[in-house]
């Protein structure tokens, strides 16, 4: 009796509430971020006065007014923005340094090969034996068309080497020749025998409290005065040396910060397992710590990037140096050099900001258990 | 029960690993020894037969040639060791007005990575990934482009009051030395020791007694006053040095000049990006619940900041933030690039003038080494004295 | 235990040994070192117009580069087989003393503490020069000594910045400096208005003038030569061989002038000159003069033949015709008003 009663009535649904305020989408984007509440909105409001009032002159004297032509006449008339003729006109010089005009091809296609290199390196796909061998022949590759006197190419001596394949060579090449060194030192600081600690410590506190000027320096110019009379070597090997040596202190201390975070429990069970000094670093305690400061090593290599600008001082023609190059004899386009500046700089921020990104990838995959 | 002694261990074994240990150091040490005396042999060698002369006595010569910028009056009939104190001094100027720089600048951008405003954090994460990934002396080549090129020339040079702004930099009243000022530094001197003492003071009592007192007026109050009345005491002398546009160039007064500004500019700004990176990684660090419980506590987002957040995150910070001090005191050897006359520049034209190059690179490595090894030695102590202990 | 420490000793005593009883100097040996090597390592500026200079597509050219290609056509027989090793002037010193380069030929001033206290030593001059000053010229500046207290742009390792500051001192001027590492940036600066002048020597100030000023008539050099810079090329104590051959290069090329061979007429001259001076200096008559230096008898006609005599390589270089526009002045030879008198070369 009682349900016959119900199933006569029909469901009334109560007035509907309006609808919470949104949380997705762009409008809710720009409202909570950007005026959340007063003070968050008055800053909007500033910055943003600032942003209106800088960007338009920017943009104007950056892309609109400004002359694409390699023409510097065309960039003297008045009112014109930048002058990027300045890059057209001049870009194989400054991206390439003085290697000689008809052999440029080489170190375009070397420099190819080495960058293939290092980037697929980065990759998955790399982490495997086979990767060892194929440095080798890469690198065996890499100098002899950079070097040539082989196969019918002509031989360029390393002191015309320049541009950006340059930078990339120092950079890379130090870095794979620190790092040897840089883990052997490492150990060695954390060492419990009182001499090799000593060593160790006495180097990496040395080269680190100098300025890489002064090593670059030392490097180029003290090195023949250190060898015996009539051994000469080459600068661009001088050079190497020096900034390896100045790059394995600063990647010691890094691998050492990784080591010092392994956990003594790790080393005391492997020596309940019965496994050796040697053995405990290469099976239990490295791979540990190097997967953690693959970030720091990363950042390493961009600071190094960076700091090959420096050997313009010793006469190699980086990147940096080949820009002074291009400019400095050429009365029509030196008064463009900011615009000079600017492409640099660009190329400088693609590389390093690349590797920053990939510096924060491996981050987050050595860190997917932890993240919050 | 036979007395038996536990059996006499035995002689030295050739396999343990105490004896190996002891071969090795004697390897390394002895590596490392031929690898000196071959160095220094060669040198010595070399020097002999090129007729190189070597030794410091060349520092009581006088210098002959003149400095552009410097601290104190400097003269050429000075000796070379009173050039390179002055280079020194240079070097230490930009460097410790940077690092006073860089730390407020990049806390800024640290902290406003965390803003609530979109633009603001927007704003600081492009300027970190800007200033970061562009090396430091193409930085500082383009703010001296730009400082000498939009700087005006004397005949438009902007003024306010008694400060000029044209090309031969900020030129600004200076203060006659005279031995008031020394008393004036030392009252400020005295000031900063009790501003310090009774910030202990008030703390002590504050536990005491629950009684709050200002921690912040009162010893800056106490700073200044002492200043003052150091100054007064020796005569207040207030004469100043006022600069004038004369045909060529602003006279007189002292002046910021283009060099100086443009390495402030550029190493304060490269480093503030990486400042404020460490800041951020620091605040980071701090466990989310410490916000968490502090927000539940009512505190508003800026106290928790401030009281919560950066104490904490102070021992992640410190030890990368003095490296970056450092790294900023070592970029700006890059100065001799701009026209900076700091302690690589004095050292590059005395070397030039002496020929002693081995001596001269000798003395600016080791006026850096000294700086870093103050500084890691401060590192290190502060490292051991927070860090967490563990067996 | 002891054995070991034993043979650890007798290994580092027998490395000792052989270190000291390494080879000893080698003087006198950089002509034997090139013409091994086959090449001849030249030490130039980094880019100086007139004097070293390498155009876009890596061709040095100028009065020191001239130097060095009579130098290699001299001993090797080819002015090309050269490898120029750019320098500043910081790194000239230390990579002449080092062994990187034979010799130097960068317009360096010749001075007494160059002489006694860097283990180098100069040839022969190439070019008598002066340090002078360069305003713009609508300052209308006359002399230099209107330049009290004004800031003055120079480079930094150079005789530049001690002449400046003796001039300063003798004037009572109070100049300020303001020191760069590289010239390009010390022009620099003096082109965007930083400094009111520019110092350097006059044939520098000339190529600057010419090359990096927009309006070359926008500045004016001042007439003030406020020191004697006497340049060029120096080579390392030690080796008279060297240092002979150099110095009898350069005077060969002034003889060269003096008795009328030039570039053109050097083979003709060689063959019917009936001037038995001329035929010494070519490797004609009887005398070798060669043999006495080290080379053959016709390194002469070939280091004429290679760049010609001394005025035609100042013309060409930094004659009036050029940009540079200088006059001969103190240049020329003795017997036509300068200060160039080379020894006989006989």
């Amino acid at each position: 009796m009682a349900m016959n009663e119900n199933t006569a009535q029909t469901f009334q649904p109560i007035a509907a509430r309006k609808a919470p305020t949104a949380t997705e989408g762009p409008i809710a984007w720009i409202r909570i971020n950007l005026f959340g509440d007063w003070t968050t909105a008055l800053m909007t409001l500033l910055v943003g006065a600032v942003l209106l009032w800088i960007l338009p002159q920017v943009l104007s004297w950056a892309v609109f007014r400004a002359a694409w032509a390699p023409d510097y006449e065309a960039c003297r008339v008045d009112g014109v923005g930048a002058c990027w003729g300045v890059v057209a006109e001049k870009y194989r010089i400054i991206v390439l340094g003085r290697y000689p005009f008809e052999e440029q091809w080489r170190p375009v296609v070397a420099t190819s090969l080495l960058l293939f290199m290092l980037v697929g390196s980065c990759t998955r796909a790399f982490w495997k034996l086979w990767v060892l061998p194929a440095w080798a022949v890469a690198l065996v590759i890499y100098f002899t068309l950079m070097y040539g006197n082989l196969l019918g190419l002509e031989k360029v001596e390393t002191d015309r080497w320049g541009g950006l394949p340059l930078t990339i060579l120092l950079a890379s090449l130090s870095m794979m020749l620190a790092f040897p060194i840089a883990m052997v030192v490492a150990l060695g600081r954390r060492s419990n025998l009182p001499a090799i600690r000593t060593v160790c410590t006495v180097y990496v506190e040395l080269v680190r409290g100098v300025p890489l000027i002064s090593v670059l320096f030392m490097a180029s110019f003290m090195f023949p005065l250190f060898m015996p009379v009539g051994f000469s070597i080459d600068v661009l090997v001088r050079v190497i040396i020096g900034i390896t040596l100045f790059a394995a202190a600063y990647m010691a201390e890094v691998i050492r910060g990784g080591l010092q975070a392994i956990p003594k429990g790790q080393i005391e069970a492997a020596a309940t397992l019965g496994l050796s000094y040697w053995q405990t670093q290469r099976k239990i305690v490295l791979p540990q710590a190097l997967a953690m400061v693959v970030p720091s090593i990363m950042n390493n290599f961009i600071s190094l990037f960076k700091d090959t600008s420096l050997v313009t001082i010793v006469s190699l023609y980086e990147l940096t140096g080949a820009l002074s190059l291009a400019l400095n004899s050429d009365a029509n386009w030196r008064p463009f050099k900011i615009e000079g500046y600017i492409f640099i700089a660009l190329i400088y921020f693609i590389f390093c900001f690349s590797m920053s990104r990939y510096s924060i990838w491996v981050e987050k995959q050595a860190n997917k258990g932890r993240a919050r | 029960m036979s007395n038996t002694s536990s059996p006499k261990k035995t002689a030295w074994s050739w396999r343990s690993q105490a004896f190996r240990g002891i071969i090795y150091q004697l390897l390394a040490i002895g590596a490392v020894v031929l690898a000196i005396w071959f160095l220094a042999s060669n040198t010595m060698h070399n020097m002999q037969v090129r007729g190189i002369q070597s030794g410091f006595d060349f520092l009581g010569d006088p210098a002959g040639f003149d400095i552009g910028e410097s601290l104190y009056p400097f003269d050429s009939s000075s000796p070379y060791w009173n050039a390179f104190l002055v280079g020194v001094l240079n070097t230490l100027r930009v460097a410790i007005l940077g690092i006073i720089l860089t730390t407020l600048i990049g806390t800024l951008i640290g902290v406003g990575r965390f803003s609530r405003n979109a633009l603001v954090r927007g704003l600081c994460y492009g300027y970190v990934e800007l200033f970061r990934n562009v090396p430091i002396l193409l930085q500082l080549l383009m703010w001296y482009l730009l400082l000498t090129d939009a700087l005006p020339f004397v005949t438009e040079a902007l003024q306010v009051g008694h400060i000029f702004l044209a090309k031969g930099g900020l030129a600004f009243p200076k203060p006659i030395w005279e031995i008031g000022h020394l008393f004036g530094a030392l009252g400020l001197v005295a000031g900063a020791i009790l501003g310090v003492a009774y910030r202990r003071w008030g703390y002590r009592k504050f536990e005491q007694t629950g009684q709050l007192r200002s921690m912040f007026w009162v010893p800056v109050g106490i700073f200044v006053v002492a200043g003052v009345l150091g100054w007064a005491a020796a005569g207040a002398p207030a004469d100043f040095d006022f600069p004038a546009k004369g045909d060529f160039s602003i006279e007189g007064g002292g002046a910021l000049t283009p060099e100086f500004l443009a390495v402030l500019l550029g190493l304060t700004l490269y480093t503030a990006a990486f400042v404020a990176e460490v800041v951020r990684s620091g605040i980071q660090s701090v466990a989310h619940g410490q916000n968490e419980a502090a927000a539940a506590l009512g505190l508003n987002p800026g106290h928790v900041m401030r009281l919560v957040t950066l104490p904490q995150a102070l021992r992640v910070i410190i030890p990368p933030l003095t490296n970056q001090y450092l790294n900023l005191t070592k970029n700006s050897s890059l100065a001799v690039a701009i026209g900076y006359p700091d302690v690589v520049s004095i050292a590059n034209t005395s070397l030039n003038q002496t020929g002693r190059a081995v001596e001269a690179i000798a003395i600016v490595m080791l006026v850096y080494l000294t700086t870093s090894l103050a500084t890691s030695l401060f590192m290190n102590w502060y490292n051991a004295r927070s860090a967490i202990k563990e067996r | 235990m002891t054995l070991t420490k034993l043979q650890t000793a007798a290994v580092a005593m027998a490395t000792f040994g052989a270190l000291l009883a390494a080879p000893a100097a080698h003087a006198g040996k950089t002509l034997d070192a090139i013409k091994a090597r086959g090449q001849l390592v030249c030490g130039v500026n980094t880019g100086l117009a007139g004097f070293s200079q390498a155009d876009s597509s890596g061709k040095w050219s100028g009065l020191d580069v001239d130097t060095c290609k009579a130098l290699a056509a001299a001993t090797l027989g080819d002015p090309e087989k050269i490898k120029y090793v750019p320098l500043t002037a910081q790194q000239r010193f230390t990579a002449l003393q080092s062994g990187e380069i034979d010799v130097l030929a960068r317009n360096t001033t010749f001075t007494l503490s160059r002489d006694a206290s860097l283990g180098l030593t100069m040839t022969a001059v190439t070019y008598f020069d002066g340090q002078g000053f360069m305003v713009p010229t609508k300052t209308k500046m006359k002399s230099a000594k209107q330049l009290k207290g004004q800031t003055v742009c120079v480079q930094s390792g150079t005789t530049t910045e001690k002449n400046l500051t003796d001039f300063s001192k003798a004037n009572n001027l109070n100049l300020k400096p303001v020191v760069f590492e590289k010239p390009e940036a010390a022009t620099g600066a003096y082109f965007s208005g930083r400094c009111l002048a520019f110092t350097t020597d006059a044939s520098g100030l000339s190529s600057v003038r010419s090359k990096e000023a927009k309006n070359p008539n926008d500045h004016v050099i001042l007439p003030e030569l406020i020191s004697k810079e006497p340049l060029g090329p120096m080579v390392r104590r030690g080796d008279d061989e060297w240092f002979a051959i150099v110095k009898w290069v350069v005077y060969g090329l002034l003889e060269a002038e003096e008795y009328g061979i030039t570039q053109a007429n050097v083979d003709q001259m060689k063959t019917t000159s009936q001037d038995p001076v001329v035929q010494r200096l070519l490797g004609g008559g009887n005398e070798d003069t060669g043999k006495l230096l080290g080379l053959d008898k016709d390194w002469l006609a070939r280091a004429v033949k290679a760049v010609g005599n001394y005025g035609e390589s100042f013309e060409r270089n930094v004659g009036p015709k050029t940009p540079l526009n200088l006059p001969r002045g103190l240049n020329n030879l003795w017997n036509k008003g300068g200060l160039m008198y080379p020894y006989p070369a006989r």
